[in-house]
């Protein structure tokens, strides 16, 4: 007999037959995946989904017998009380009851159900979407490389030269090959002075013999050795700027409804996910604004209720103030997402161009969707613009990093998000509903 | 009672396992299987796996190495999610009829339980494969695993040429014909698996070099026009003959005759009905193979007991574990699902043994060759190399069993209102009983018997197929028509099902699939 240990073998064996039933599945999987975007809280993108599909297009058909018709015999254990000639009720279909032909007995449920990993979920999710300009730092695909400590090296740079790693080594071979010491040829020295003035010459002579044979010994075991030099090693590692921040800002005025709130949740929600899947670390701030903006955290922005007037310009302000003090322009990738009603203070629309004007250089890209009671609240009147919407389409053009919506329904809101990020941005960006 | 039996050491103490203990467990189990039992077995590999990589083998049919397929990741899928939670728990090993045999263990696994694992895959199955005439006939234990490695990177490789799309389509066809595609009857000698993918290669270069004159030289229409009856019963006799029709195994007149395949499509076919063909053994010896092993491990474990390499402990766990094995929950249990294998097996075998040693008057009667003949481990052997399942449970099924499973038969005419109770355990019952549980068991009659037997030559090439109906059960319509879409996929034409009764030959219902539809 033999045994053989399979456990070191490669994990996984089975993945390229996963990523083709996934493949296979895919309608079904992405349908179900929608589904479960809509329950998740925006941070809420680290785990896997189980996602429940239909059979339908899984299916492996095979020739089978049918379920009813025909004489067929039963052989079953178990008999209690029955005699030849009973007479048993036919039990309704769907339950297999008497036996059960085994050749009906498939995997007939009408669903599937299995859990896809985070991977699998998101890309799934992102499979068509492609974040536009992504110039400015190249993102996380393109790294900037930095030096990295590995280790010792014998050859280098004589800057990087480790002393100490050296030194030991030198020690080591002075040591080793027993190489005289100072003290020693100096005790020897004094001792030959000595006797040149009071010993017996051959002493003398002798202890001159015994100088010069470790003076040559002295020579040929040099203090420091090329041998033992050793260098700091670095090795260029690739690091990828993988942080971004993302500023959430939303109008948290009493003319924003919680309705409307949920709406921009899950436009924020959407972002988030993308980002997190595009960079390590992904910040996120909350910025509500009345008519004075405050850094807020999720349950707060989202949930407390606030009065006031409305005055945008003071949450683009107060984005403009944390960047600044939080977010150097070069180790964070910024992205920005704005949710309104489209009210503004009359005056105030002018100062929020200025300063759209000066952050949108510095942000990877600005999103801007205004979100209303219903869908028919847009409905043809075309020119009843709002202040806001009117102001940031000027601004727009300029811009390719800078993208506007209208939202006036949660079926509305994933068809805004590809829009937003779909590849062929130019036929879209900017476009009025 | 004087105890003659001398008391050994303890094998091992302890639920861990190590590989010291393994092997010493092992050979105190060949001593006892090849002394004792009489087993003749292939060499065995132990091979430890983790529970992941037992999902894996679930995965690919249980087949060490396999092609790549999305059914198999849909099954990982589903199985992963049924263990994961809780609802099922895995196999505790899993055997390759192989040679050498492979047996796989988990690492999870008690000691107690891989001592069980090894007595019943490693000797049980193990024997069973190696001698039951279906497995010998049918299966080249020692090619396998090459074949299977070859049909691997073959598919890998028309993937990578092809386009996984291609080949999906090819394999998705050949996998819903699988249980049509096996050859019954013996043609020729055992198949060699090393021989088969030789063989492939000369067959691409062979149909490279001739050209197909098949087509050409069939009538048309016009041919056909102002022949006689006679002649056209002659003609259509010529093409039964040319195609080898009736046939049974779909996958192969494809594979053979398929207008439309390129040649590695047909090579893809001959592949999925290899492996249909490997198992086909395996299918119709569900209660005689488990009912081996089953005995075969209960009767190891029982005399490492009796002679002290057990310890008590351990017999306890390992009964705990073999009494859930071979339990039979009646019909009316929610638990019910079918007669267990495992329990109709091994209560078959030990009826058996029961019958060599201890016969009745009644067991003389029915058994008359092997009742007390005191022989019962050559009586086994016996039946386990010459039976299968439906041809087993004819021969070996006793009175004293049908009364202990308390087997009863109804019969379900759809004609009838009610079901009927027309056979239970008693006198009058135990041989059509008998004869109605064997025939469950033929494989013939478990899963539709269809067949090629009709190819309209002269016209659209329509492809017939029929489906011998007894009893009246007809085919699914839903899947029928779904497999039928691949029939179509592979044909390239027109195909019609036509199902008739075994019997009378009458016409019952016909299915009609064009390509294109």
């Amino acid at each position: 007999m033999i045994i053989v240990d399979r456990r070191p073998n490669p994990k996984g064996k089975s993945l390229g037959n996963r990523r083709r039933f996934i493949e296979r599945a895919r309608a079904e999987v992405k349908g179900a995946v929608m589904d479960a975007l809509r329950k998740r809280k925006i941070t809420d993108t680290e785990s896997g989904e189980k996602v429940s599909i239909p059979t339908k297009g899984i299916d492996e058909p095979s020739f089978r017998h049918g379920s009813t018709g025909g004489k067929r015999n039963y052989v079953v254990p178990g008999n209690k009380q029955h005699v030849v000639g009973d007479e048993i009720e036919r039990p309704q279909s769907g339950q297999g009851g008497k036996g059960g032909d085994p050749a009906d007995s498939g995997e007939g449920s009408d669903g599937f159900e299995f859990t896809l990993s985070r991977e699998e979920f998101l890309d799934l999710f992102f499979e068509d979407l492609e974040l536009p300009d992504m110039v400015k730092k190249r993102l996380s695909e393109t790294a900037s490389p930095e030096l990295s400590r590995a280790g010792f090296a014998v050859s280098g740079n004589p800057s990087n030269i480790n002393l100490i790693r050296t030194m030991r080594n030198s020690m080591a071979r002075r040591i080793s090959l027993k190489r005289p010491k100072l003290e020693e040829i100096e005790a020897l020295e004094e001792e030959i002075e000595r006797l040149a003035h009071t010993g017996p010459e051959i002493l003398w002579r002798e202890a001159k013999d015994r100088l010069d044979a470790i003076l040559r010994r002295t020579r040929a075991i040099p203090y420091f050795d090329p041998i033992d030099v050793r260098y700091n090693r670095f090795e260029r590692v690739p690091k990828p700027n993988i942080q971004a921040v993302m500023f959430c800002l939303m109008d948290v005025s009493g003319s924003m409804t919680e309705r409307m709130k949920d709406l921009a949740k899950r436009f924020f929600m959407l972002l988030h996910i993308f980002l997190v899947r595009r960079y390590k670390t992904v910040d996120l701030v909350f910025i509500r604004h009345t008519s004075t903006a405050q850094e807020v955290d999720e349950e707060t922005f989202f949930y407390s209720r606030e009065t006031g007037g409305t005055v945008v310009s003071t949450a683009l302000a107060e984005m403009d103030r944390i960047i600044k003090e939080r977010y150097p322009l070069d180790a964070w990738n910024i992205y920005a997402a704005q949710a309104s009603d489209g009210d503004n203070f009359g005056a105030d629309s002018g100062r929020c161009v200025q300063f759209l004007s000066s952050l949108l250089p510095i942000c990877q890209y600005f999103a801007y969707i205004e979100v209303s009671e219903g869908v028919d609240s847009f409905g043809d009147r075309r020119m009843d613009k709002t202040d806001l919407w009117r102001a940031y389409a000027e601004v727009a053009p300029a811009f390719e990093n800078f993208a506007m919506r209208r939202v006036g329904d949660p079926a509305q809101i994933f068809p805004v998000f590809h829009d937003l990020f779909a590849r062929n941005k130019a036929a879209i960006v900017n476009q009025e509903p | 009672m004087p105890d003659t039996i001398e008391k050994g050491v303890p094998l091992f103490e302890g639920a861990d396992w190590d590989y010291d203990k393994l092997k010493l467990a092992f050979e105190a189990i060949e001593k006892i299987a090849v002394e004792e039992l009489g087993l003749d077995t292939y060499p065995t590999q132990v091979e430890v796996i983790t529970s992941e990589q037992m999902l894996d083998a679930y995965a690919s049919v249980g087949l060490p190495l396999m092609y790549k397929h999305w059914s198999f990741g849909k099954s990982f899928a589903y199985n992963e999610s049924l263990y994961r939670k809780g609802l099922q728990g895995l196999a505790y090993e899993i055997v390759i009829n192989s040679n050498p045999c492979l047996c796989y263990i988990m690492e999870e696994n008690s000691m107690t339980m891989q001592t069980l694992v090894m007595a019943h895959a490693a000797f049980g199955h193990n024997h069973f494969f190696k001698n039951n005439y279906l497995f010998k006939q049918w299966t080249d234990a020692a090619g396998i695993l090459d074949y299977l490695a070859f049909a691997r990177d073959y598919v890998a490789k028309c993937e990578e040429r092809y386009g996984l799309s291609r080949v999906e389509r090819v394999l998705d066809a050949a996998h819903a014909l699988m249980d049509q595609s096996v050859n019954r009857y013996a043609r020729r000698g055992p198949l060699s698996f090393a021989e088969e993918a030789k063989r492939e290669q000369e067959r691409r270069t062979h149909a490279e070099q001739t050209f197909n004159d098949l087509w050409r030289t069939v009538p048309t229409r016009a041919t056909l026009e102002g022949l006689d009856s006679k002649e056209v019963a002659q003609l259509k006799q010529e093409t039964n003959r040319h195609f080898g029709l009736p046939e049974e195994n779909l996958l192969y007149f494809m594979e053979k005759h398929a207008p439309k395949l390129e040649g590695w499509e047909r090579e893809l076919c001959r592949i999925v009905r290899n492996i249909a063909q490997y198992y086909y053994p395996q299918k119709q010896t569900k209660v005689a193979n488990e009912g081996c092993a089953t005995f075969v491990h209960y009767e190891i474990m029982t005399r490492l007991h009796n002679k002290g390499l057990l310890t008590d402990g351990a017999m306890l766990e390992f009964l705990h574990s073999h009494t859930s094995v071979v339990s039979q929950p009646d019909y009316d249990d929610r638990r019910y699902n079918g007669i267990n294998p495992y329990a109709l097996g091994y209560a078959m075998m030990e009826d058996i043994k029961r019958i060599c040693l201890a016969p009745t008057s009644e067991d003389r009667e029915w058994f008359p060759d092997i009742a007390g003949n005191n022989d019962p481990y050559a009586t086994l052997r016996d039946a386990w190399a010459n039976y299968r399942d439906e041809s087993f449970i004819l021969q070996f099924l006793s009175p004293n069993l049908m009364r202990k499973f308390r087997l009863f038969r109804v019969r379900d005419d759809a004609a009838e209102t009610n079901m009927r109770v027309d056979a239970i355990h008693d006198e009058t019952g135990y041989r059509e009983l008998r004869a109605a549980l064997a025939r469950s068991y033929d494989l013939s009659r478990r899963e539709p018997d269809i067949q090629v037997v009709e190819l309209d030559m002269a016209g659209d090439r329509t492809l017939v197929l029929r489906h011998a109906v007894y009893d009246g059960v007809l085919l699914d319509e839903k899947t029928s028509q779904m497999v039928l879409r691949h029939v179509v996929e592979l044909w390239g034409y027109p195909v019609r099902l036509i199902e008739t009764d075994a019997v009378t030959d009458q016409v019952m219902k016909t299915h009609n699939l064009a390509p294109g539809t």
